[in-house]
């Protein structure tokens, strides 16, 4: 299907530039483009111009400061796979992007671009409202710094406001010793969009030797990325015990599953269950340094 | 308005005009007559227009002409090595690894990338490499077998008896 709408193309060399040319009406923003180009070919969007990002270097950062990772807005998939410092500071992440689409995809998209289009099913949304990431947004009033569960409203619907850029994302990263596990249910391994997926971190705290935090969240189950405080709540206290059938039984309250033509809703909760005893138990045995490796196929 | 774009293709330099809402696939078949990336399903799904840029593939239906100004761009077309099919590309005709062969030019690019990346693949990294590359006619076993070849985990005409 071609593109029947014309627009005009620019590529800024500066970041001024591209918010200037932004801040007209009907610009958009253009990354990796895998998701624009086909709206733009379904007429979802009719912009009269595409600001694409790529001259921008800026955007192109992945970095390891002030007990952060950040992460530029130009940073594709393959990118993260690929990063040294995502792979030694938070390789859940890496693990996370291969389970994205497919390689040709995975060397275009961009992770940023993921939230932005934030879909029920996106695979960076659990993550990041488990870790409390910061979304960087720059327009030309002014930064915010957005944390992740204020940014997904409605399903293709974010706290960004018409003008405004997402410049990069911000994920704090534990303090403790940590390890974490990321399991998406699809209908066939490999390219597939989630029926359902589980994101589970689990980080020494340092309130004692026994003590640890959990960080829960689930996603395809509800219009937004759902965090899962009652479950976190529950197995803060459980402390090494973790009681697998009353936990599953506080699931159903933390997620709101639809049936589509993907899954249906009960078939979803269920996995939902299945999923975070194995996500569990997979976070807690990398943290003892028992557990599979990263990225292994545990579903 | 039509832009002037230049890039590499298959190691030519070349200058086109391109209409901003063009994509990569429509000025490469239509604009500069390369045929062997194909338009399958044009949202990404089927990997038929897989093309490399930079050295990396793409699905070249959701790139647009105007992006790729300054690149590197690689279609099966430039694969062929001093005019000699390249060692995947004769394994895949040894394994009968295409039967109407619409797949095929995005499986071959597909595999190139995967095997310059990994040069001894397991069957499942292969399988993960391939995902996003459909193929109607074959049930795949013969286009891995013909990567696994290649790669040398496999012998010749032999099948993987690994676990
Ligand atoms: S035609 Fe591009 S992926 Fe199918
Ligand atoms: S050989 Fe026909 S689609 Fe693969």
């Amino acid at each position: 299907m071609p593109i029947t709408h014309s627009f005009d193309y620019q590529k800024p060399g500066s970041l001024r530039e591209a918010l200037a040319l932004l801040a007209r009406k009907s610009a958009v923003a253009l990354a990796g483009g895998t998701d624009l180009i086909g709206h733009l070919k379904e007429g979802l969007v009719s912009p009269e111009l595409l600001v694409d990002l790529k001259g921008l270097k800026e955007l192109k950062k992945i970095e390891h400061r002030g007990g952060a990772l950040h992460i530029g807005a130009l940073v594709t998939f393959a990118e993260v796979i690929d990063s040294k410092v995502i792979g030694k500071k938070l390789p859940v992440l890496a693990e996370i992007a291969r389970k994205v689409a497919s390689v040709g995809i995975r060397n275009r998209a961009t992770l940023v671009g993921n939230l932005c289009s934030a879909v029920p099913c996106l695979d960076t949304g659990p993550i990041l409202v488990a870790m409390d990431a910061l979304v960087l947004v720059k327009g030309k009033r002014g930064s915010r710094k957005i944390p992740a569960e204020k940014w997904f409203i409605a399903p293709r619907k974010t706290a960004r406001k018409p003008g405004e850029l997402v410049t990069g994302i911000s994920i704090p990263l534990p303090r403790g010793k940590a390890a974490a596990c990321y399991l998406k249910l699809g209908r066939y391994r490999g390219e597939d969009l989630a029926q359902a997926s589980v994101f589970v971190s689990i980080e020494q705290s340092s309130r004692g030797a026994k003590a640890r935090n959990f960080r829960v969240a689930f996603g395809s189950v509800g219009p937004v990325p759902c965090r899962a405080r009652k479950i976190e709540k529950a197995l803060a206290a459980g402390g090494a015990l973790i009681d697998m059938v009353a936990l599953k039984k506080l699931v159903p309250a933390e997620i709101s599953p639809i049936t589509d033509i993907r899954a249906s809703k009960e078939y979803r909760l269920h996995m939902c269950q299945v999923m975070l005893e194995r996500a569990l138990a997979a976070a807690d045995g990398r943290l003892n340094g028992t557990g599979p490796a990263y990225g292994a196929s545990l579903l | 308005m039509k832009k002037r774009i230049r890039f590499v293709l298959n190691g030519e330099k070349r200058a086109i005009d391109v209409a901003p809402q063009e994509t990569l696939l429509e000025a490469l078949r239509d604009g500069l007559g390369v045929k062997s990336p194909k338009c399958g399903c044009d949202r990404g799904d089927c990997g038929t227009c897989t093309v490399m840029i930079d050295g990396r593939t793409v699905r070249s239906c959701l790139v647009l002409g105007v992006e790729v100004d300054g690149a590197v761009v690689t279609t099966l077309e430039g694969v062929m090595e001093n005019g000699e099919l390249s060692p995947l590309q004769q394994a895949f005709l040894d394994r009968n690894a295409f039967q109407c062969g619409f797949c095929a030019p995005g499986m071959i690019m597909s595999a190139t990338e995967l095997l310059a990346r990994n040069e001894q693949p397991t069957r499942e990294e292969v399988q993960e490499g391939l995902a996003g590359n459909l193929c109607r006619c074959t049930g795949y076993s013969p286009i891995i077998d013909a990567v696994l070849e290649t790669a040398g985990v496999v012998p010749k005409g032999g099948r993987d008896e690994r676990p």
